[in-house]
């Protein structure tokens, strides 16, 4: 290339004066950090690295010089080159980093505003206690029967004790229909009768449902009702049994400090028979004891009636309201509202209960 | 049964201090249900106090004539109190309670002035003190009834404690004092006397005071009578009496009548005392023949039931045995020569003849809960004596007897019975000592041989023993034992399918409701069924709660849209609800169901047949919705419910019931109470299990409703049970995407033609989606278009072009050949 063998002619090479180079670099450094956006940036790029920068044009003056200055020269422009870039890079990470966060800041929005465009249903609080309770017994190793709600006269009274004079058989507690025989079982425990016609023990199992009563609905009671019942028949079956499972069932409801009380009491199905009320530390009204159930053991002719031999075998039942557990519970004062089906009493509760 | 403390403590010696609590706490353990315990002492707050009027000073000018008295309230200087009543005079003791004090009902007594004179404290009347309704003046007591200054309570009868109890079914004892002092006097290991004991009465003579037959014995197994002559008939019952009775609820009538209901409270008996000359003849006890008729003293004509036991002279019956007497022969005001009867009579007759007339007299409930045979002398004894010491009269030697009274079966006990039923030790002295203490005799070790009382006709098996044990030795004392677990089979498909649902249907958007299975036999017609739909053959209630109720739901539907216009009349316009609950499905020829007993299991074929009557109770699910399914908001309008939303919300539970959705199926379908337009039927695996769409316009204006209210229902039961789903195979490979754009008939349903596409598609489809769908004249007459996304992806390996193409064109060729369908654009 000619250009080498040019004599050296200092003006030519003016460029390439350290003090011109460091000047070149403090104005590009400075153009670069003046730039208030990325664009400014940009726009100031050409200037300073660009091919008619100081810098580029310095690199070009090298071949004017003598080959022995063109080392130092070169290091020098090098140098300097590096520097304006650097003082654009960082320039250029500055605000790229400040554009990010304007951008965040841009974007943004009020997240206060509701998004309920599909509103949650919910679960009727009655059939999530069944089940939570269904689940308690379902973990004990009992297992969760039903039965039919309109029912065998037989399987609803008969089996259970409760002989032809028995006065809830009459009209004014049980619901009977145009097919003689049959009632609407005045509770879940016709199912357990099922349940040991058809299974041999050990039997553990509790039978959660719905039961019917001829009482007008008020605020404490309800013509159609639910129930959660239990029976276990075994051998070697006590009372002590009957109270660890109500005690057990208690806490594992209402926490640790529950515990349940008994009180001598008369059904034809169980003999002994008790009410038991529980200490509900979580009363609204204060912590109480408060009526929640009856049980017994077992009648021995409800046992002969069902085929169990009541020698070999004994067993326990108990049963509550589910109703009155979800007042005492859940603090629900009138029973109307459980079974008017307002859709704000059940939203209330969810999914949960 | 309602009595007073002070009336138990004849029989029992119950500690001195005996608090309310203790009482309750005793009486609950033993098995009664405490309704109250009112110490009437603690009705009346702060000083009610004896006073002696010391002036009256007639006060006038005012609208009625007021007194201002001074009173010697034990003080150091007189109380002045104003007084409206005028049936005192200076001297008289009276009841005064000072200003401080508080009557029942809240009345709290000030010091203040009133018609112009300072009045501090009130003179009583027995109602403001809560003594009765009477209200002609202030009490006046008797002159040496205490000092001014003393409390007035004891004095006024204010000191008493009134409880009430609930005896259960089993224990017709408790019904009495006799009764309850015994069971109290356990509680309490008090010294117990027994009423029953008091007096000795004499047995029956040779002849008796009057003629009877007992014709049935089964009925009347004892029938006691005595006769009294020549009471004086104007003679009052003592205070004592009457204020025991008032005590017990029960009103005071005349002598005669309130001896019978005191021996009644007292031991338990109830009696009857007619009127010697009203009747005409020998008297026959024996059953009612049908039709007989008898006016009791209710006034009431009654028809009488061959089980009703009766009492006749010659003219007929003239007593309800047991129940209730006859207008006839009953005592009257004049009365003065009186036939006194205690009998025995069958609980269960007793109790039958009660509920039969509906007469649930006192007596009655004694009878059906049993008492006991042996007390019928005891009372005649005991109410001739008070008779003839307040009334006089002359008492006939002789006694009337006829007993045929079984005495109580001995019952053998395994000692170790109430150990292993308990769970808590009781050694065979500990069983024989509880059973002796309610009475029984107990001989043998052995087992034990157990002799009942007369007064428990309930203790008939070794379980009633073990009862009585665990009553007595205390119910909290028995232990806590969680039995080891047996091993369950956790939820049943069912069980888990009904859960989940349930769930599902509530995450999106249904809220839950459990309505009555009630409904009126015009629902049948809101809903449109027609004349033939097995829908209206429903199960009726014969004492339904509402007589426009009476039927058992076939459907869930029709109480569900009950529910959803409660819920619109509250003000709600945008609903969801869903209901799983069953339905009654009467079988159509229904015969008796075999009659099953007691002492064994009913046999597998009796068991069966017993069952072909009850009625098929499947477990549906239904929603019903209207307003916005999706609501409005600043995001934009909202999104009306529709036909739509209650077919989704079939495959929504469908989902969750575990049915693949490639299994389930919509064909357009016409039953009421739809819209036939606007219904699909949902079927699984090709058998349909429910319906899904817009309701009826009829039924929505038959109901009420807004219009286009949707609905749906499936048979639950009637889906498969979820298989174990097979794992599918997961390609890493891309997709290939085509989108086609078909046209067809507008009553092409769009489901098929998925279908069709998808078979025609082959294996290398994924999936096939409807994106878009168009009408319009332009595409030809009664045409659509619709477009699809087909999806195709191969397991194995990059598909190429071609081969997505040519899957294409199979598919499209496949909808050409069944629907005629063409491309759009092609």
């Amino acid at each position: 290339m000619s250009y080498r063998n040019d004599p050296y002619d200092p003006k030519q090479a003016a460029l390439l004066d350290p003090a011109a180079l460091e000047a070149a670099v403090d104005e590009a450094r400075k153009a670069f950090d003046s730039a208030s956006d990325l664009d400014a940036l940009a726009a100031l790029k050409p200037a300073h690295l660009g091919d008619r920068a100081p810098v580029s044009l310095a690199r070009r003056e090298i071949g004017s010089l003598p080959p022995a200055a063109k080392s130092d020269a070169g290091k020098r422009v090098n140098l300097a080159r590096q520097s304006v870039q650097g003082a654009y890079d960082s320039r250029l990470a500055e605000l790229e980093i400040e554009r990010a966060a304007k951008v965040l800041v841009e974007e943004r929005v009020d997240v206060t505003l509701p998004w309920d465009r599909r509103p949650r249903g919910a679960r009727h609080p009655l059939t999530t206690l069944m089940e939570h309770m269904g689940d308690l017994f379902s973990g004990m190793g009992y297992d969760i029967v039903e039965g039919p709600e309109l029912e065998l006269e037989w399987a609803n009274f008969d089996a259970l004790n409760i002989g032809p004079d028995n006065a809830v058989r009459g009209s004014m507690d049980t619901f009977y229909v145009d097919v003689p025989g049959l009632v609407m079982r005045t509770h879940t425990s016709p199912g357990q009768v099922r349940t040991m016609l058809t299974r041999t023990p050990p039997i553990y199992v509790v039978s959660p449902g719905r039961a019917y009563r001829s009482d007008e609905l008020d605020a404490t009671h309800s013509p159609v009702f639910h129930q959660l019942e239990g029976l276990v028949v075994d051998e070697g079956i006590t009372m002590a049994h009957l109270r660890g499972t109500l005690d057990h069932f208690a806490k594992a409801m209402f926490g640790p400090d529950a515990r349940t009380r008994w009180r001598p009491h008369y059904f034809p199905f169980t003999e002994p028979s008790a009410e038991f009320d529980v200490w509900f530390a979580q009363h609204r009204d204060g912590p109480r004891w408060v009526e929640w159930g009856g049980c017994g053991m077992v009648n021995p002719r409800v046992l002969t009636a069902c085929g169990i031999d009541p020698e070999r075998y004994s067993g326990f039942a108990f049963g509550m309201g589910v109703e009155r557990t979800l007042m005492f519970r859940n603090g629900v004062s009138d029973m109307r509202d459980m079974v008017e089906g307002d859709v704000r009493f059940t939203t209330n509760f969810g999914m949960e209960v | 049964m309602k009595t007073s403390l002070s009336w138990l403590r004849d029989y029992v010696e119950l500690p001195a201090g005996l608090t309310a609590d203790q009482l309750d706490e005793a009486l609950t353990n033993l098995g009664m249900e405490v309704e109250s315990i009112v110490d009437q002492g603690a009705t009346v707050k702060g000083d009610l106090v004896v006073g002696r009027v010391l002036t009256i000073e007639e006060l006038t000018g005012f609208k009625k004539p007021i007194r201002f008295t001074t009173v010697d309230v034990g003080r150091d200087a007189p109380q002045e109190i104003v007084c409206g009543a005028r049936n005192f005079s200076e001297g008289d003791l009276v009841a005064v309670i000072l200003p401080g004090g508080e009557l029942p009902g809240g009345f709290t007594i000030g010091a203040r002035k009133t018609y112009g004179r300072q009045s501090n404290g009130m003179i009583c009347s027995a109602a403001e003190l809560g003594l009765g309704d009477e209200h002609d003046g202030i009490i006046v007591l008797p002159a040496d009834a205490a000092a001014p200054g003393d409390d007035a309570r004891p004095v006024v009868g204010l000191a008493d404690v009134l409880v009430e109890v609930e005896i259960t079914p089993d224990r017709g004892y408790e019904m009495s004092l006799r009764g309850l002092a015994r069971e109290l006097s356990y509680a309490f290991s008090a010294a117990y006397t027994d009423p029953a004991t008091l007096v000795s009465a004499p047995g029956a003579t040779a002849t008796p005071p009057y003629a009877v037959n007992v014709e049935d014995t089964v009925g009347c197994d004892r029938f006691s009578a005595r006769v009294v002559r020549g009471i004086d008939p104007n003679a009052a019952s003592p205070a004592w009496m009457r204020e025991r009775l008032v005590a017990s609820g029960i009103r005071s009538i005349s002598l005669p009548v309130d001896i019978t209901n005191y021996l009644m409270l007292e031991l338990g008996q109830p009696m009857h005392v007619f009127d010697l000359n009203r009747l005409s003849g020998g008297l026959v006890v024996r059953r009612a023949r049908p039709g007989e008729k008898l006016t009791t003293l209710d006034g009431v004509a009654r028809v009488l039931d061959a089980e009703d036991m009766v009492i006749c002279d010659d003219t007929g019956p003239i007593s309800l045995a047991a129940v209730m007497g006859g207008e006839t022969s009953e005592w009257q005001p004049d009365t003065v020569d009186v036939l006194l009867e205690a009998a025995h009579w069958d609980a269960v007759m007793v109790g039958r003849t009660a509920r039969r007339h509906k007469l649930f007299s006192e007596a009655a409930k004694r009878w059906e809960r049993g008492v006991d045979p042996q007390l019928t002398l005891v009372a005649l004894e005991r109410a001739v004596r008070i008779l003839t010491e307040h009334a006089g009269g002359t008492v006939d030697d002789r006694v009337l007897d006829i007993d045929h009274v079984v005495a109580p079966a001995t019952i053998e006990l395994d000692p170790g019975l109430p150990t292993r039923r308990i769970g808590l030790a009781y050694n065979s002295d500990q069983v024989t000592e509880l059973l002796g203490r309610v009475g029984c005799t107990v001989t043998g070790v052995d087992p034990l041989a157990v002799t009942p009382p007369s007064w428990r006709p309930d203790l008939l098996a070794p379980i009633d023993l073990v009862e009585e044990v665990a009553r007595l030795g205390g119910y909290n004392d028995i232990p806590s034992i969680l039995p080891p677990a047996r091993g369950g089979s956790g939820l049943t498909p069912s069980q888990r399918r009904r859960r989940s649902v349930g769930r599902a249907l509530a995450e999106n958007g249904y809220v839950e409701v459990l309505s009555y299975p009630f409904v009126a036999p015009t629902a049948a017609d809101q809903l449109g069924y027609p004349a033939d739909d097995p829908r209206r053959s429903a199960v009726r209630l014969t004492n339904p709660l509402s007589e426009t109720d009476p039927l058992l739901r076939t459907s869930l539907l029709a109480p569900l849209l009950g529910t959803l216009k409660r819920n619109l009349g509250r003000g709600r316009r945008d609903l969801a609800l869903f209901e799983t609950g069953t339905v009654f499905l009467p079988r159509l020829a229904s015969t008796a169901p075999p009659a099953m007993g007691v002492d064994r299991a009913p046999t597998d074929e009796e068991w069966a047949e017993a069952n072909t009557i009850v009625p098929a109770q499947p477990w549906h699910l239904a929603v019903v919705l209207t307003g916005d399914a999706d609501p409005a908001g600043w995001w934009g309008p909202g999104r009306p419910a529709s036909w739509a939303d209650a077919i989704e919300a079939a495959r929504i539970a469908l989902s969750a019931a575990g049915i693949d959705p490639a299994r389930v199926s919509v064909a357009a379908a016409e039953l009421a109470p739809w819209h036939p337009g606007r219904c699909a039927a949902i079927a699984v695996d090709g058998t349909v299990v429910g319906h899904a769409g817009e309701l009826h316009p009829a039924v929505v204006s038959a109901f009420e409703l807004p219009k286009r209210t949707s609905a749906m229902e499936l048979d639950l039961d009637a889906v498969p049970l979820p298989p174990v789903t097979q794992a599918k195979r997961i390609s890493s490979f891309p997709p290939a995407l085509i989108d086609v754009a078909l046209i067809v008939d507008r009553g092409v349903p769009a489901a098929d033609v998925s279908l069709v596409l998808a078979g025609g598609a082959g294996d290398l489809l994924e999936t096939v989606s409807l994106f878009d769908l168009y009408e319009s004249d332009q595409l030809g007459e009664d045409k659509k278009s619709l477009a699809y996304k087909l999806t195709f992806r191969a397991p194995d390996r990059t598909l190429t072009t071609e081969e997505t193409l040519a899957a294409r064109d199979a598919a499209v060729t496949a909808v050409a050949a069944r629907f005629g369908a063409t491309l759009r654009g092609a």
